[in-house]
């Protein structure tokens, strides 16, 4: 399983990672940091859906974002 | 992507994307969904897959990219009002075993430093030049640059950019790359993931060229300044697709490396 981790300090509420998302899990929280900016986040229940792509971090202007990529199944390598 | 890192997770994960080590680990100062932070990110990425960090010498500019030295963990001049090429110069002639290069905006490069610019790619010099081009002054409060668009708004054309009266916006990646000491000239986009990686291509490119000692790189970037534009960074996104890429078309318009004329302009070395 893959995943990714936001950083909320350095997370700025740009929401471009919430357009390249190719399974659309990403979204704007109620949360607030201390810059003032609601912070983007995966919902627990949808981050079984992460691909692990990285097109979020890529596009990520804040380095906020960490991906994490699960092994696949199938490999033994 | 960095692929360098290899962390992986007791529970087997493997760390696949995060911050290149040469990125220092402070917020930037920029705005939210200024492009910068992926700039610098690519060019950090890029110091590190090319194991250069430790010679690197960086030449800021003015403008937001000021703070540079920030933000990237290498040694760096100042050389502010578009004069980073010819200080860049300099720094190579001194030092022709480090790898220099110089980080300018629009304003910076196109305008008060159009002159540097020009002569040291006519003349060379090995040092690579990565440009940012949002079509506007950011730091100052959104003026018009050079590179502003016809009919853009901006604080000092509130009714738009006008070409009878300020000209037509100026394409830098095609006339540097005319010139006859410009090894490597490209223009990327930093506005969707799939134009953020040929970005990246692009740069590593305009780095090589000089790491191999073929002469000059330059590559632009088209990036976006939600602030100065007036609007969210996702329309601004849209806007480089929309507006900014048919008037700055993307790709290649200089490569001696796959010209096969790249030999000729070592043997013009220091």
């Amino acid at each position: 399983m893959s995943r990714i981790t936001v950083s909320e300090e350095r997370c700025k509420g740009c929401l471009l990672c919430t357009q390249v998302c190719p399974v659309e899990i990403i979204r704007q929280s109620e949360r607030i940091n201390q810059h003032g900016y609601k912070v983007a986040e995966v919902p627990a229940e949808d981050m079984e859906k992460c691909t692990g792509c990285a097109s979020c971090a890529t596009i990520c202007p804040d380095v906020a974002i960490e991906v994490w990529r699960g092994k696949k199944p199938k490999k033994s390598a | 992507m960095s692929k360098a890192n290899t962390t992986v997770a007791p529970s087997g994960e493997e760390l696949v994307f995060t911050r290149p080590a040469s990125l220092v680990d402070r917020p930037t100062h920029y705005c939210p969904g200024c492009h910068h932070g992926i700039a610098h990110r690519l060019v950090a990425e890029l110091l590190d897959e090319m194991g250069v960090i430790e010679n690197t010498i960086a030449v800021a500019s003015i403008g937001c990219s000021v703070f540079l030295y920030n933000y990237i963990d290498a040694d760096g001049v100042e050389s502010p009002h578009g004069r980073a090429p010819a200080v860049a110069t300099g720094v190579k002639r001194a030092r022709p075993d480090k790898f220099v290069f110089t980080y300018q905006g629009d304003g910076d490069l196109a305008s008060i430093g159009m002159a540097e610019i020009i002569h040291a790619a006519n003349r060379g010099e090995r040092i690579s030049v990565v440009f940012i081009n949002n079509t506007v002054y950011g730091m100052t409060g959104g003026q018009m640059a050079p590179t502003t668009l016809i009919g853009q708004k901006t604080t000092t054309c509130p009714a738009g950019r006008c070409l009878e009266r300020e000209g037509a916006p100026i394409r830098m990646a095609e006339i540097i790359a005319h010139l006859g000491g410009t090894a490597f000239c490209a223009r990327g986009s930093l506005d969707s993931v799939k134009n953020i990686r040929q970005a990246k291509k692009y740069m590593r490119q305009a780095f090589e060229v000089q790491a191999k000692g073929f002469g000059f790189g330059f590559v632009e970037l088209l990036s976006g300044c939600p602030t100065n534009w007036r609007m969210t960074p996702v329309a601004a996104n849209k806007r480089i697709a929309d507006e900014m890429i048919p008037y700055f078309p993307l790709g290649v318009y200089r490569d001696v490396v796959a010209d096969g004329t790249c030999g000729s302009m070592v043997a013009g070395g220091e």
